[in-house]
């Protein structure tokens, strides 16, 4: 504990470098004869390509080449890969269709990468790309998961027949329809999860360097995960062995899922730096971030929630059409699944659940894991599911949660997830005070006299995070690991370098990492340094996403620091001739418990580098490594309440109160954790109210600027009230949950809830724009 | 290409453009201050707030050529070699940055709102004033505390000042 250690509201140590300008992102990188990227990408959404000419476009002025898909293939880049095997309920494995980095015969979505041209600067290398000339044969388009199952729809890969990827299921079908058969009562509701683009502000960037003298490449990406990237450019995409390529994240501009990822850029532009002789940097425009980072969500569901004659739920049914686009990106094939449908039991005791999921291909932009992944639409369709079940049961929304809560752990859920700890009642019953729902009817009462329509509404989420154990993970399909890697070095004067395989792209894990080290050995936190997203520095490692650096990345860290304390314990005790076993870490110093003798933390650091006085047989120098591998999910849990106020002459809709109360286990540093929630509730309030991806009928994408997707504003946005119940996690040893993902996942179902109390029926689709909630007024009358 | 000469952060610069490079660029580009961001190109989402002789303006919606002969503060020319401007300081105080992408158009805007109605703010007319400024990390709920914070400190430091 102390000041700066765990659970203390320390201000970022980064801060001062993005509040002067000092931040370097990748856009920022700049190095000797450095020349512009960019990308000729299809204006059609699916089409036959024939000839590329790209004779007038060599010819302007600063171009210095202009490379395609066929070249591409030829020097052996390999296709982009999904890195998750989904099995149909029939054993066969997913119907995956080749990804090529640029087009070779077909494009299949506004916005597919054909050609790449390097200039001098980024003007040129733009005008010449409107110079590439290319034939097109325009196909059939389909932009909508359900139209694309529906027989003669237009066939997008000849590997997956009539665009199904998979038919997943889960849970015992048999079992869910007799409880149903048997139900006092059931609830069915269809359920649209509306498609959104993640927006982190600071749009993809890639500068790639091929170095002639050393046959070796370095990559500055935008990415969350720096080794990854290296791992699968290696392994899959031949673009370099491993230790011939240098991975380079520095600071991100947000994430959100949408840059986990390892896009066509990247490998493209390292590519073409070794074809052309000069380092290759492209920058993604807004518009071009639109079309091509991965979408999230678009998810459509019939749901069946049975219920016996004391309202407890018996059984929960599920048949899931889950949008892919056009092409399986590098997880999307688990968060319709296994980040999905084994939420689906959310707080409650439900003895019976089968979810049924089919993927989808469609000619859109892919589609993968954004904020919550998976876990947001489980939410969403149990959270208004039940809200509606309990208006038709005619008892009241927290009663109806309440009789069905889960109040002894560990609880096994029939959909694989085993819950070990939590308290929902808490949640819910600190989410009602705060938002004091006992006087919502007088709050409506006087919204009515003044014309207005109130109405309140909840939502009890559950995720799961610190997605592992790896070998858990692996045995349902992951292609990789779910571990995380720490080192701490100790230097010789006793500062601490911490080296960790998480990324930092707001989190604030320069902060948070630096207190974990500050508060156990007692030294400054202004002398730990936390060293990421470099893949010559940092060995290997998972990156951040799902909410698992302090879940995962931090327990890595307390691994190699017990590590280092149980090293320097026997360097102070040889130094004080004391017993290893008295030694104690407190304040900067080691001490023999129980005496005056002490020694300073700087100087056990010293004689471990000096190396003149050490055990007999100890190596010299204190530095450790850990990997850590979890032995659960954790499952950060809460309960969300929006009060709304609408206009019934404009449809309006007003954000009267916003109240979060989550259970993240333990806390590092209350301030950040805080910034996460207010972060992912807005993200969910976008979604609830303005967010859609919207296509045509021809695949054009209309949503695609500031001038059309509606990114929440701060006027928008209420202030939000918060509160934490925390139940430590009994399966890593900070008792660390995440909160990265909650307020993305929770508010969506509030913000619904409330709105359909408000409207007095159900018949509501998100986003919530005034025009919908105006029509679905006049609907009611 | 055409001479562009400005007084950037107090110093003068000069350098030459296409007649077609925004401001923005010119900044980024050949003056080497990547401090100002670009986050969209549709002058919607505020990374690229400048001040232009005092006022805010957002550097994607002006080309370099017509900024000629103004004096520019960017992010780096806010405050003093390793000091923080009263606003970048209560943005650190307040957690009212994540990923930092937005931060500098963030910070310029609200040193202009509180130059043009400071001491009148309110979490409404801040809210109203951030319009032009997009942040996906924030919630906005800390930078609006920032905003608030830096103008009750720099309206009691006017008050000191009299």
């Amino acid at each position: 504990m102390g000041v700066e250690g765990i659970g203390a509201r320390v201000t970022r140590k980064e801060d001062k470098r993005f509040l002067t300008g000092k931040g370097r992102y990748t856009d920022d990188m700049t190095v000797p004869g450095m020349k512009y990227a960019c990308f000729v990408r299809s204006p059609y959404a699916h089409a036959k390509i024939g000839d590329i000419d790209a004779t007038a476009a060599k010819a302007m002025p600063g171009v210095i080449d202009v490379l395609d898909g066929k070249q591409l293939q030829a020097d052996g880049i390999g296709n982009l890969i999904c890195g998750w095997m989904i099995h149909s309920k029939d054993g066969s494995p997913m119907k995956m269709g080749a990804w090529h980095p640029l087009a070779v015969d077909t494009v299949r979505y506004v916005g597919d990468a054909i050609a790449i041209v390097v200039a001098d600067s980024s003007g040129e290398a733009r005008d010449a790309a409107e110079a590439v000339v290319i034939d097109y044969e325009q196909l059939p388009v389909v932009t909508e998961a359900v139209a694309a199952l529906a027989s003669g729809a237009p066939q997008i890969h000849p590997e997956a027949p009539g665009n199904l990827i998979f038919d997943w299921q889960i849970g015992e079908p048999d079992a869910v329809d007799e409880a149903i058969a048997a139900a006092a009562h059931v609830t069915e509701i269809e359920i649209l999860n509306n498609r959104l683009s993640p927006n982190p502000m600071e749009p993809r960037a890639t500068l790639g360097i091929y170095d002639t003298a050393e046959d070796h490449y370095t990559c500055y990406t935008t990415s969350q995960n720096p080794h990854v990237a290296r791992l699968v450019m290696s392994a899959f995409y031949n673009v370099a062995p491993e230790n011939k390529l240098r991975v380079i994240a520095p600071d991100v501009g947000g994430g959100f899922g949408s840059k986990i990822y390892i896009y066509p850029e990247e490998i493209i532009c390292l590519w073409a730096s070794k074809k052309t002789g000069v380092p290759v940097k492209w920058t993604s425009d807004r518009t071009e971030a639109f079309l091509t980072d991965a979408h999230g969500r678009d998810h459509a569901s019939k749901v069946k929630m049975a219920f016996d004659a004391n309202n407890h739920i018996t059984a929960l049914k599920v048949d899931t059409i889950a949008n892919l686009g056009a092409y399986m990106s590098l997880f999307s094939s688990a968060v319709p699944t296994y980040l999905y449908a084994t939420l689906l039991s959310g707080q409650y005791t439900i003895p019976a659940i089968h979810a049924n999921v089919r993927t989808v291909y469609t000619n859109t932009v892919p589609v993968d894991a954004y904020r919550g992944a998976g876990r947001p639409e489980a939410t969403y369709l149990l959270e208004r599911t039940i809200e509606t079940a309990a208006r038709e049961l005619g008892v009241s929304p927290a009663e109806l949660r309440r009789t069905n809560f889960i109040r002894s752990f560990p609880y096994q859920t029939p959909v694989i997830m085993n819950y070990d700890a939590g308290d929902y009642e808490a949640s819910l019953n600190a989410a009602m005070q705060a938002a004091d729902w006992a006087g919502f009817a007088a709050r409506r009462s006087q919204s009515e006299a003044r014309g207005k329509k109130r109405g309140i509404g909840m939502s009890c989420y559950i995720e799961a995070c610190g997605i592992a154990p790896s070998a858990a993970v692996g045995s349902l399909g992951a292609g990789v690991g779910l571990w995380e890697s720490a080192e701490v070095r100790v230097n010789a004067v006793g500062t601490i370098e911490v080296l960790t395989g998480s990324h930092s792209h707001g989190q604030g894990h320069e902060t948070t990492f630096a207190q974990l080290v500050a508060g156990r050995l007692g030294v400054p936190i202004e002398s730990i340094s936390i060293v990421h997203g470099d893949t010559d520095k940092v060995q290997m490692g998972m990156g951040t996403y799902g909410s698992r650096s302090g879940a995962v990345g931090m327990s890595a860290v307390v691994k190699a620091l017990d590590k280092v304390e149980a090293k320097a314990k026997k360097i102070a005790a040889h130094l004080m001739e004391a017993s290893e076993e008295d030694i104690v870490i407190e304040n900067g110093e080691l001490k023999v418990a129980g005496t005056d003798k002490s020694v300073p933390w700087f100087q056990v650091a010293l004689a471990s580098y000096t190396a003149h006085n050490l055990p007999s047989g100890m190596e010299p120098g204190l530095k450790e490594t850990a990997f850590y591998d979890p032995s659960n999910f954790t499952f950060p849990a809460g309960c969300y309440i929006a009060e709304v106020e609408i206009d019934p002459d404009t449809g309006e809709t007003d954000i009267v109160q916003f109240v979060a109360a989550d259970d993240f286990g333990n806390i590092i540093n209350p301030m950040i954790v805080e910034g996460q929630v207010h972060g992912g509730i807005a993200q969910g309030i976008g979604q609830a109210l303005l967010e859609n991806v919207q296509y045509d009928a021809n695949g054009q994408l209309l949503t695609a600027s500031y001038m059309d997707y509606a990114m929440p504003r701060a006027d928008d946005l209420p202030s939000f009230t918060l509160s934490h119940q925390n139940t430590p996690c009994p399966s890593n040893p900070l008792g660390i949950k995440g909160c990265g993902e909650a307020g993305a996942i929770g508010s969506p179902p509030a913000l619904i809830n409330a709105i359909t109390d408000a409207i007095g029926h159900n018949k509501l689709t998100m986003p919530a724009t005034p025009m919908k909630v105006w029509q679905a007024l006049h609907a009611a009358h | 290409m055409t001479k562009v000469t400005l007084t950037v952060n107090g110093r003068a610069m000069s350098g030459e453009c296409e007649d077609r490079t925004l401001l923005v660029h010119f900044i980024r580009e050949k003056l080497g201050l990547t401090g100002t961001h670009v986050g969209c190109d549709t002058t919607q989402c505020g990374a690229c707030v400048v001040h232009m002789d005092g006022h805010s303006v957002k550097s994607c919606s002006i080309l370099a050529v017509q900024a000629s002969g103004s004096s520019i503060t960017t992010i780096e020319g806010l405050a003093g070699q390793g000091e923080l401007h009263p606003v970048q300081a209560a943005f650190k105080e307040h957690h009212g940055l994540q990923c930092g992408f937005c931060t500098p158009g963030m910070v310029m805007t609200a040193v202009d709102l509180i130059n043009r109605e400071g001491g009148t703010l309110t979490e409404e007319t801040v809210r109203a004033g951030l319009e032009g400024n997009i942040c996906r990390c924030t919630g906005y709920h800390n930078i609006v505390k920032a905003i608030l914070a830096a103008d009750a400190e720099m309206a009691t430091g006017r008050q000191a000042a009299e």
